[in-house]
C-alpha cells in the first residue's frame, strides 16, 4: 500500500479553448493534512470539482487508495469515502439540526429507499446524531431549524454532518471563508481534531490556517502546480512570493 | 397518534355519515372530491415534498383510467374484476410515469417539466389513436361491477368502497412522505448537491418519487373510472394536468391536507357554480390570482404558518430556561 491515499496523475479541464486545470500531479499523503492554494483563478474549485465529479476531466486520472475513480460519479465517490464540503455552507435548511445530522446517518441502515416504512425507524439514530452534534458543541439546538443557525454554526453543523459518514478522507472547499476571527479558530481547532485518522484536502485562503494546520501545501496558478512543500519551504518559493505579492505579471 | 391521523379519523368521521344526509352534500361530489383530492396529493408528492414541476399527471390519471375501464367493459361481471382491473391501470400509469420519469428526471427546472408536458402530450395523442380507448368518445358505460359479490351500483355502496380506497391511498401518501424515503426526498429537494455528496444518488431517489406519484396518480384515475363510469380525452388532456398544480398550490404545496383542502374548492366551485358556464373558469381564475397575491403558501399552508408563529410568540413570552443566545460562541469542542 502506498504512502498516499489521493493521487492525479495529468488531471486537466478544459473549458472550450480555457484549459482551468493544466496537467496536475498531485499526491495527498494519507492521514495528513493537505492545503490547496493559488490566486484567484488558479484553478483550485475547478480541481475541487474534478475531484468530486461535478467535471468530467479531459484527460488525466484520478486515484484513490489504489483504486481508478476517474470514471465514477459523485454519490459513488461519497460513498468509497470521500465526501466534499462546499464553499457556502451546506445544509438542509428546512430540516431539523439533528435531522441534517440523521440523513448522514441513515444510510448506514440502507432503508433509504423504503418508502413503507415508518419514519420511527429512523429513531435508533437519534443518540449517534444527537453525540456528534454535542461534540462539534452544537447540542442544544438539535430541534431547531438549521435555516435559523448562525452562518458559522451552519458550517460546523456541516462538518458534524460530513463526520456522521465517517470518511476516511474529507475534502474541504475553504472551510474558513467568510467567518469571523472566533468562528475561524473554532472551526481550525475543529479540523485539527478530526483530522486524526483522516486525510484532508483543503483549499484555503487564510494563510493563517494553512500555517497552523496542513502539514503540505500545494500551490497552483493558472491551473498549473507553481510549488510544493511545507509551509517554510513553499512560502520561502520565489515563483511563490511573485505569484502573491504581484511581481510575475509580465 | 400523529396529528394527521387524528385530523384524518375526524374528517373520515365526517365522510361516514354523508350518505344519510344526500340534501346537505350529495355523496356523488364527495367521491368527485376523493378522487381529485388524491389525485393532488400524488402531485404534491413531487411538486411538494420533491421539488419537481410535473405536468404529466393527467397522463397517470388517464392511463389508469382507461387501462381499468375498458378491462371493466370487458371482464367487469368477475367478482375479482373490479380488484383486479384497479390493479392493473395502477400498472398502467406506474409504467407509464417509469417511462416518462425515466427521460425527463435528468433535466432540471423548466427543461424537465417541459419534458413531462411533451411526453404527457404523446400519451394524449395515443389515447385518440387507440381503438380500444374509444379515440374521441372515451370509454362510456362503465360497470363498476361487484367487489367479491357485493354489487356496486348503488352510489352509497360505491361510496363506502371508494372511501376505504381514498383512505388507504391518502395514508399511503402520508406514509411515504414520513418514511426513511421521505426524509431522503426532502434532503434532495432542500439541497440536492449536498445530498448527493453524502452518497445518495439523487436521481434514483427522484425518479421512484416521480413513478410512486403517478401510482397514486393513476390509483385516483382508476377509482375516478369506476365512480363516474366514463373516461374521456379531458382526463388525459393538459388542462387536468393543470388544474392539479391550481388545486395543489390553492390548498398549500408541501402540507399533508392542503391538495384535499384545494381539490374541494376546485371541485365545489365546479359544480356549485355549473349554472353560469365558462364563467366557473374566470372566478377560479381571480381566486388564484387573490391566492398567489396575498396567501402564497396556499390555505392550508399559510394556516399553519400562523399557528406556528403564534407559537413562536408565545414561547418568546414565556419564560424558559436559559438556551444559549444564537450569537453566543459554541462549546469548545473537547
Amino acid at each position: 500500500m502506498s504512502d498516499y491515499a489521493l493521487v492525479t496523475e495529468g488531471l486537466t479541464k478544459a473549458f472550450g479553448g480555457f484549459t482551468a486545470v493544466r496537467a496536475v500531479d498531485l499526491k495527498v499523503r494519507r492521514h495528513a493534512i493537505h492545503a490547496l492554494i493559488g490566486p484567484n483563478g488558479a484553478g483550485k474549485t475547478t480541481f475541487f470539482n474534478l475531484l468530486t465529479k461535478v467535471h468530467r476531466p479531459t484527460s488525466g486520472r484520478i486515484v484513490y487508495e489504489g483504486a481508478d475513480i476517474t470514471a465514477e460519479t459523485s454519490a459513488a465517490i461519497a460513498r468509497r469515502g470521500i465526501v466534499r464540503s462546499f464553499q457556502i455552507s451546506a445544509t438542509f435548511p428546512k430540516m431539523s439540526v439533528r435531522d441534517n445530522v440523521r440523513v448522514a446517518l441513515q444510510r448506514r441502515l440502507g432503508t433509504q429507499y423504503s418508502f413503507w416504512r415508518s419514519m420511527r425507524s429512523l429513531a435508533v439514530l437519534d443518540r449517534e446524531a444527537m453525540a456528534l452534534l454535542a461534540d462539534v458543541g452544537l447540542a442544544d439546538y438539535a430541534e431547531a431549524n438549521a435555516a435559523d443557525l448562525s452562518y458559522g454554526r451552519k458550517r460546523t453543523l456541516e462538518i458534524a454532518t460530513t463526520l456522521a459518514l465517517d470518511p476516511p478522507m474529507l475534502l474541504l472547499d475553504e472551510p474558513t471563508q467568510g467567518m469571523a476571527i472566533d468562528d475561524v479558530d473554532r472551526i481550525k481547532r475543529l479540523i485539527r481534531r478530526i483530522a486524526k485518522g483522516r486525510t484532508i484536502l483543503m483549499v484555503e485562503h487564510n494563510m493563517s490556517v494553512v500555517a497552523d494546520i496542513c502539514d503540505a501545501i500545494t500551490v497552483l496558478q493558472r491551473g498549473e502546480i507553481l510549488a510544493q512543500g511545507s509551509y517554510a519551504e513553499v512560502s520561502a518559493d520565489p515563483a511563490v512570493k511573485a505569484a502573491y505579492l504581484g511581481g510575475g505579471h509580465a | 397518534m400523529s396529528t394527521t391521523l387524528k385530523i384524518f379519523l375526524v374528517l373520515a368521521a365526517f365522510a361516514l355519515v354523508v350518505p344519510f344526509v344526500p340534501g346537505l352534500i350529495y355523496p356523488v361530489f364527495v367521491m368527485k372530491v376523493m378522487c381529485y383530492g388524491l389525485f393532488a396529493c400524488a402531485f404534491n408528492l413531487l411538486l411538494g415534498f420533491t421539488g419537481l414541476v410535473s405536468f404529466s399527471h393527467a397522463a397517470f390519471l388517464g392511463s389508469a383510467g382507461y387501462v381499468t375501464g375498458a378491462l371493466m367493459i370487458r371482464f367487469g361481471a368477475h367478482p375479482l374484476g373490479m380488484p383486479a382491473a384497479l390493479v392493473l391501470g395502477v400498472a398502467a400509469s406506474l409504467l407509464v410515469g417509469l417511462a416518462i420519469g425515466g427521460l425527463a428526471i435528468r433535466r432540471r427546472g423548466i427543461y424537465f417539466a417541459m419534458i413531462t408536458l411533451a411526453l404527457s402530450q404523446i400519451v394524449y395523442f395515443l389515447a385518440v389513436q387507440f381503438r380500444w380507448t374509444g379515440g374521441e368518445d372515451g370509454l362510456q358505460g362503465i360497470p363498476r361491477g361487484n367487489l367479491f359479490g357485493l354489487d356496486l351500483t348503488s352510489d352509497t355502496t360505491m361510496y363506502y368502497v371508494m372511501l376505504a380506497l381514498f383512505s388507504a391511498g391518502f395514508l399511503f401518501v402520508d406514509r411515504i412522505v414520513h418514511s426513511p424515503f421521505g426524509q431522503i426526498l426532502q434532503a434532495v429537494r432542500d439541497n440536492e448537491a449536498r445530498a448527493t455528496s453524502l452518497g445518495y444518488d439523487t436521481d434514483r431517489f427522484k425518479l421512484l418519487a416521480f413513478v410512486l406519484s403517478a401510482g397514486v396518480a393513476g390509483y385516483a384515475g382508476a377509482m375516478k373510472a369506476l365512480v363516474f363510469q366514463l373516461v374521456s380525452l379531458n382526463d388525459v388532456s393538459l388542462h387536468t394536468s393543470t388544474e392539479v398544480v391550481l388545486m395543489t398550490l390553492l390548498g398549500g404545496v408541501g402540507t399533508i391536507f392542503g391538495p384535499l383542502v384545494g381539490a374541494a374548492l376546485v371541485v365545489g366551485l365546479q359544480n356549485y357554480l355549473a349554472t353560469i358556464g365558462d364563467l366557473v373558469t374566470v372566478v377560479i381564475g381571480l381566486i388564484f390570482i387573490v391566492c398567489v397575491s396575498f396567501f402564497r403558501r396556499g390555505f392550508v399552508g399559510e394556516f399553519l404558518h400562523v399557528r406556528r408563529r403564534r407559537a413562536e410568540r408565545r414561547a418568546r413570552a414565556a419564560p424558559r430556561p436559559e438556551p444559549p443566545p444564537n450569537d453566543a460562541p459554541v462549546a469548545e469542542p473537547a
